[in-house]
């Protein structure tokens, strides 16, 4: 075992897959001799060479249509998207042929890919560095959609999804690369090694793709989240004292709605908290699934936290992040419901 | 003039010729044989900047071979490649005549067009990879692809390669070395791109082709292919067929008008052939030296393909709303099928009378195939693919919402 923040664990993840197999290759802007903006592919060139941790044109339509062709080709590449943000130039890439090309040609094709990309906000990015898209995702069937909260689950699951035969989004919530953001801003972050999930062991592992984490036990409200949130949501539930579950989905496709709803049921009352905007976020899916499932034993509507419907804002960023007040607010609302 | 139909300073190309308009073709310049070069495949790309504003041709007026891209082919290629031609030709008809009759929902012919993907299979090796669009059938009919397996696709029935799960003419086929064809355009260029690098990366010498309609080539997936064939030096030819019309637009619309398809490479480094696509043994030997280049790791090559689309684009549009009836007889390049048999004939390799009892040949076939086809099952009669396949294949392993809805759609 070793203390790893997020960017070393998932860096290691890399080393390890570039060890494992010399099909699996690296691809994005500045991951090559740079080692990425964020220092997620660092040294990985220096180690692997050129051609299997590739600097590219800034292009992304063009990185994941040349992607897909080394797919069908038998090779695994890894692509990195600097930003989340920028990944709108694949769309078509991506939902008309990554995520069809199993189905639409009966199997006979499929390419796959591990698309990364660091996402959420918190730095001060403004609207094109801030943005949380898995709702987006989430609709595209075909895909999977994965967004880890420690290092020790990023690691897993970049393995896991490196592995996997389907295409797979991996969202990096960026405000958690190097330290626990608990969304308190004036506070500094605190570093990986003072977390246990930033004890890392340094050989091969996976974790499962499509299973839930319950990260806190408890019984009076289940409290569902992913990503930088779900340490928003631990602080905010032990601010506030209350005897709350708290669930990291994960994995956003294939989603884990038994424990979701084994925990809903036990509870009886639900808040989502999200970063990404509210209006078709991906809460909306998952309230609407519970809400199917658990009508029976909900004694309070679902509440949902989320990011406001507008763009991530450079001056209003604190107050468009669903911060801890807001989780605590809506906590005991849906305690004091019903 | 009406005051909301103003004449502004845009410049909005138009084609020269509409609906009641006497077809004109007088603009196509068309240079002699003899004028075209055929540089090593190892020139420096700006040397050969001329090739994209010329006309690779090999057959002359007289349909016979010669000049400097007269390519050494067998006489038994060329008639298996007019073979092809015709198959693709034939089945196009009855399949279409279908669509009509109400037994398909869709289809697509490629009538004019059939030297652009048959001499361009022959060119290739097997195991070279092929990125078509939706209009090289005759790829599938020269890699030996039986025509029942064709129309089962078109059916969408219990034979389907896709099962079912594609518009008519949407082909795949991975042991052809035939890449799953989209719906949407100019995505498999850039896939064509990294399917040559794998190549390249797995050190072997395969490369990967790849087809994309003039009107096509303005959306951005080229200009990424382009770019990044040109920086890692990709091994793969791509071809633009410019059949001078994308549905009811004139090629102008997607900037004909002002430099050639061939020359799109040249920003990039990339040199850029423009070559009669009715010409079979032009196609063949514009092919092969773009192969030989990707091969010998000299880089990409962009194939302009200067073709006539004979007809609509699809059962879907009437021609005739949006230029002139029978433009194709004025079509100055000719026909594909017509040039090769008269070149065939003309060594004596061929005769009137072989090439009707070909065609009859090749319509008994065509007829069978469908009657087998017809077995397996049409869109509302015999057999048909479980409603699970719908569910299938989404992702390799079906996932568990998926399960339950597969369950739910069972129960109706």
């Amino acid at each position: 075992m070793a203390a790893m923040s997020m960017v070393q664990a998932l860096n290691n993840a890399m080393d390890l897959a570039l060890e494992k197999s010399p099909r699996t290759l690296i691809m994005g802007e500045d991951v090559g001799f740079f080692g990425g903006v964020f220092r997620c592919t660092e040294g990985l060139q220096q180690k692997y060479g050129a051609h299997r941790v590739i600097d590219t044109p800034i292009a992304e339509g063009g990185i994941v249509g040349v992607a897909i062709g080394m797919g069908v080709n038998g090779l695994r590449p890894i692509v990195e998207i600097q930003f989340a943000d920028y990944f709108y130039p694949a769309m078509d890439q991506i939902v008309s042929e990554l995520a069809r090309l199993r189905y639409r040609s009966g199997g006979e094709f499929w390419a796959p890919l591990t698309i990364r990309m660091p996402c959420g906000g918190g730095i001060y990015g403004g609207q094109t560095h801030s943005q949380s898209p898995e709702a987006l995702f989430a609709h595209v069937c075909g895909l999977k959609t994965v967004i880890p909260s420690t290092p020790y689950d990023a690691k897993g699951l970049l393995l896991a999804s490196i592995d996997d035969d389907n295409p797979l989004i991996f969202l990096e919530p960026k405000r958690i690369y190097n330290g626990v953001f608990d969304g308190d801003r004036d506070k500094a972050a605190t570093g990986w090694d003072q977390h246990p999930a930033g004890e890392v062991p340094e050989n091969y592992y996976t974790l499962p793709i499509g299973k839930a984490n319950i990260v806190r036990q408890g019984n009076d409200t289940t409290l569902i989240t992913y990503g930088t949130m779900v340490h928003v949501a631990a602080a905010a539930v032990e601010k506030a004292g209350l005897d709350v579950e708290i669930i990291d989905i994960r994995t956003i496709v294939p989603l884990d709605i038994d424990t979701l709803t084994g925990s809903v049921q036990k509870t009886g009352r639900c808040v989502i908290l999200h970063e990404a905007t509210r209006t078709s976020g991906f809460g909306a899916e998952i309230s609407a699934q519970i809400q199917e499932q658990c009508f029976w034993h909900l004694q309070a509507p679902i509440e949902r936290v989320t990011g406001w419907d507008t763009p991530y804002p450079h001056l209003f960023e604190w107050d468009y992040f669903p911060g801890q007040s807001r989780v605590i607010q809506a906590l005991q609302r849906v305690l004091e419901a019903g | 003039m009406h005051h909301n139909r103003p004449e502004t300073r845009i410049h909005i190309p138009q084609s020269p010729t509409r609906p009641g308009d006497k077809p004109d073709f007088s603009h196509i310049k068309i240079p002699p044989v003899e004028a075209g070069r055929r540089p090593a495949i190892d020139t420096p790309a700006h040397e050969m900047d001329d090739l994209a504003f010329g006309l690779v041709r090999v057959l002359d007026d007289q349909h016979q071979a010669c000049g400097e891209w007269k390519p050494h082919i067998a006489a038994q290629k060329l008639r298996d490649g007019l073979r092809y031609m015709l198959q693709v030709r034939l089945f196009d008809d009855h399949m279409f005549r279908l669509q009509r009759q109400g037994s398909l929902t869709f289809y697509l012919k490629c009538a004019g067009e059939e030297a652009v993907a048959v001499a361009a299979a022959q060119a290739l090796r097997s195991g070279d990879m092929l990125f078509p669009t939706y209009r090289q059938q005759g790829l599938l009919v020269a890699r030996g692809l039986p025509m029942v397996d064709m129309m089962c696709e078109c059916l969408s029935n219990t034979h389907d390669m896709n099962k079912g799960r594609q518009l008519p003419v949407l082909y795949s086929w991975a042991e052809g070395g035939f890449f799953t064809i989209s719906g949407n355009l100019g995505t498999q260029v850039p896939q064509a791109v990294g399917w040559a690098m794998a190549a390249a990366y797995k050190n072997n010498d395969d490369i990967a082709a790849t087809w994309i309609g003039d009107g096509s080539t303005a959306e951005g997936d080229f200009h990424y292919a382009l770019t990044f064939a040109s920086v890692y030096k990709a091994p793969v030819i791509i071809n633009v067929v410019n059949n001078q019309w994308a549905i009811s637009t004139f090629q102008a619309v997607a900037g004909g008008e002002n430099s050639t398809f061939a020359s799109r490479g040249h920003g990039f480094g990339i040199p850029g052939l423009r070559v009669d696509g009715n010409d079979f043994l032009a196609v063949y030997a514009a092919t092969q030296w773009a192969a030989e280049r990707a091969r010998a790791q000299a880089g990409p090559t962009v194939i302009e393909l200067y073709t006539y689309r004979a007809e609509g684009h699809s059962t879907s549009d009437d021609p005739s709303k949006y230029r002139p009836s029978h433009d194709y007889d004025a079509w100055p390049l000719g026909d594909p099928v017509e040039r090769l048999k008269q070149h065939l004939i003309g060594l004596g390799e061929w005769s009137e009378a072989q090439h009707e009892s070909l065609i009859e040949k090749i319509r008994s076939d065509v007829s069978a195939a469908y009657a087998e086809a017809e077995q397996y099952g049409t869109l509302d009669k015999g057999p048909r693919l479980s409603l699970s396949t719908m569910f299938e294949d989404v992702y390799k392993d079906m996932p568990d919402h998926l399960q339950k809805q597969l369950k739910q759609a069972q129960e109706g």
